[in-house]
């Protein structure tokens, strides 16, 4: 094959440079103009729901509606706090979303380094035991579990939120899988120095895993804050509903003649988890990310 | 028979008293349950009474021969299966726009995720006041298309499809975030060889994307189906499972059995029921990650 014949002469090398470079400004165009309409499609709602907290009563109920609201009121805002009991709402949440991803952090470390490092006989089937537990969905759960709180006389209490979901299978899972990989040197050295299994797994694994137990806390703390159906079942007074359930009940009572009230509300309820999102988007993006490419 | 030293012995306690919590509360709160609502599911009780009265299949027949069944399934199936695809075709599409070179790309995916993270109940009811025939975000959208907006949430025609369009709208970010993730592990020097071969960019979408992101969409399909499933809060909050039962899942049935019916055996046969087909999907997932994940 003679390779001077596909040699480009420079004419057609500039003219292809041109096409190209035509070629990448519509893509780019294309591409930026895609990209703000996904995120317009993400954010009008979230937009939405924020100018509704603060539109005053006629203002939500104006027809065509209003892109800004004319008079920004905070109203809407002490209407809901005197509405719902929002502080106890949030004391609740923040009790049962401490303690809950509280005691899956520490089963979750507990457990895996047991199955990482210690010797047991038939450690591998117990750790299979505990690996059938993925199989099992929570809501298929909910009856038994029911049955089983209120025979140990927990409805509406804190531990009957918090305990049946305190342990864990796919955390102590991911955490084994992790600290395998780290550097038997570094454990060893650790053992020659006299450390204790206590002391290898504080001063040792614990840092050394930081980033893979920090993801799975954060994960662990939104499912918690969020978690609806389980504090749904086991409470029905006031005084121990949780945040999700709070705004359930408030906009059964105030809803759709009260959208201002009901918006501020569910503000009350999203803002600390997209505070907590942004402060470490990157911890729990790259960690649901890792857990698809890596398993 | 070998001798265990003292230091080995002393490891089995720790190990004991490391694992032991984690293994009770599972099994009280997730091993009991499975065989506890086997029985449930061939009794007669209303959670109050003393007595379960033991009825053989009867709750089994019951349900299989109800009308409201074969509706039951049928909504779960839609809802499960229309959302997984939206979430996939949806979600490749977002992933591949972010996957060229954008300025602001990151900014972009941070915010098409931030609905995963936010309660699904507070989303649903944020989307409700926008499916507002009246007063609503999208009938001010229709309407600049020169229509007028369905009652979405009164009409058993529409309120299936504006379910699913919430639970769609909210995970789609997972979905593009995983979908990302495996359109980055693709190696690059494959796109360069099927360039060097004149392949078009359909040609190296065909040739080279697809079958890369594979393993990753399979993943995606499989939890987005477990999810589909499980979704409970935005049914709750958005329609109480009508109107008259149009959204009403199979996991919605359960809790209405349960808790609003106050019917264990007929609770106990959907928890059976929904375990079962679960279990179908789950043992799938867990085969094929065996097979095609490398653990460092």
């Amino acid at each position: 094959m003679n390779r001077d014949a596909k040699t480009p002469t420079a004419p057609d090398q500039f003219a292809d440079e041109w096409a190209g470079q035509k070629y990448s400004l519509v893509r780019r165009f294309t591409g930026y103009l895609g990209m703000l309409l996904c995120v317009a499609v993400i954010g009008l709602p979230v937009y939405w729901m924020v100018i509704g907290a603060f539109k005053v009563s006629q203002e939500i109920y104006q027809v065509p509606p209003t892109w800004l609201p004319k008079q920004p009121t905070l109203a809407n805002f002490v209407d809901a706090w005197q509405a719902a009991p929002f502080g106890r709402y949030y004391v609740n949440t923040l009790i049962t979303t401490l303690f809950g991803s509280g005691f899956e952090v520490f089963f979750a470390v507990t457990s895996a380094f047991a199955f990482a490092f210690l010797r047991f006989p038939q450690k591998e089937l117990l750790f299979l035991i505990l690996l059938a537990a993925l199989m099992v969905p929570t809501q298929v759960t909910i009856l038994p579990n029911y049955l089983t709180i209120a025979q140990l006389g927990w409805i509406n209490t804190y531990q009957g939120i918090v305990v049946p979901g305190a342990a864990v299978a796919y955390g102590t899972f991911l955490l084994r899988q992790y600290f395998r990989t780290l550097p038997h040197e570094v454990m060893d050295a650790a053992k020659v120095d006299g450390a204790g299994h206590l002391r290898t797994l504080w001063s040792i694994v614990l840092p050394l895993a930081r980033p893979a137990i920090v993801t799975m806390a954060l994960l662990s703390i939104v499912a918690k804050w969020n978690d609806f159906l389980w504090p749904l079942l086991v409470t029905n007074t006031r005084e121990m509903r949780v945040l999700p359930i709070g705004i359930f009940w408030l906009m059964v009572e105030e809803g759709t003649i009260n959208w201002g009230v009901v918006m501020a509300g569910t503000l009350f309820v999203v803002v600390p988890v997209v505070l907590v999102f942004l402060y470490a988007q990157r911890y729990v993006v790259d960690g649901i990310a890792a857990g698809a490419v890596k398993g | 028979m070998r001798r265990f030293s003292a230091a080995e012995k002393r490891e089995w306690g720790l190990f004991a008293l490391l694992v032991s919590p984690n293994l009770f509360l599972l099994g009280v709160f997730t091993y009991w349950p499975l065989i506890y609502n086997g029985y449930l599911s061939f009794v007669r009780w209303d959670l109050l009474s003393p007595v379960k009265i033991w009825v053989g299949w009867s709750n089994y027949t019951y349900l299989f021969t109800s009308p409201d069944f074969g509706a039951i399934l049928f909504n779960t199936l839609f809802f499960t299966l229309g959302s997984v695809v939206a979430l996939c075709v949806l979600g490749l599409a977002v992933a591949l726009l972010l996957n060229q070179k954008l300025r602001w790309r990151n900014s972009a995916r941070s915010v098409i995720f931030s609905p995963v993270m936010l309660s699904g109940a507070a989303i649903g009811i944020v989307w409700i006041y926008i499916f507002d025939p009246r007063y609503g975000l999208l009938d001010v959208l229709i309407r600049l298309a020169g229509m007028r907006s369905p009652n979405w949430l009164l009409d058993p025609n529409w309120a299936m499809l504006a379910v699913i369009i919430v639970h769609v709208w909210k995970n789609l970010g997972y979905a593009v975030v995983i979908l990302l993730a495996g359109l980055q592990a693709i190696p690059k020097e494959l796109y360069e060889a099927a360039g060097v071969d004149g392949a078009g960019s359909i040609a190296r979408f065909r040739a080279v994307t697809l079958p890369g992101l594979s393993p990753v969409l399979f993943f995606l399909v499989l939890t987005s189906i477990l999810a589909g499933f499980q979704s409970f809060d935005i049914v709750k909050v958005m329609t109480e499972g009508g109107p008259i039962r149009s959204t009403t899942t199979l996991i919605y049935a359960l809790y209405q059995e349960g808790f609003v019916a106050f019917n264990a055996g007929r609770a106990g046969v959907a928890s059976v029921l929904l375990f079962g087909i679960m279990l179908v999907f789950t043992i799938v997932q867990f085969r094929y990650s065996e097979k095609n994940v490398h653990y460092a």
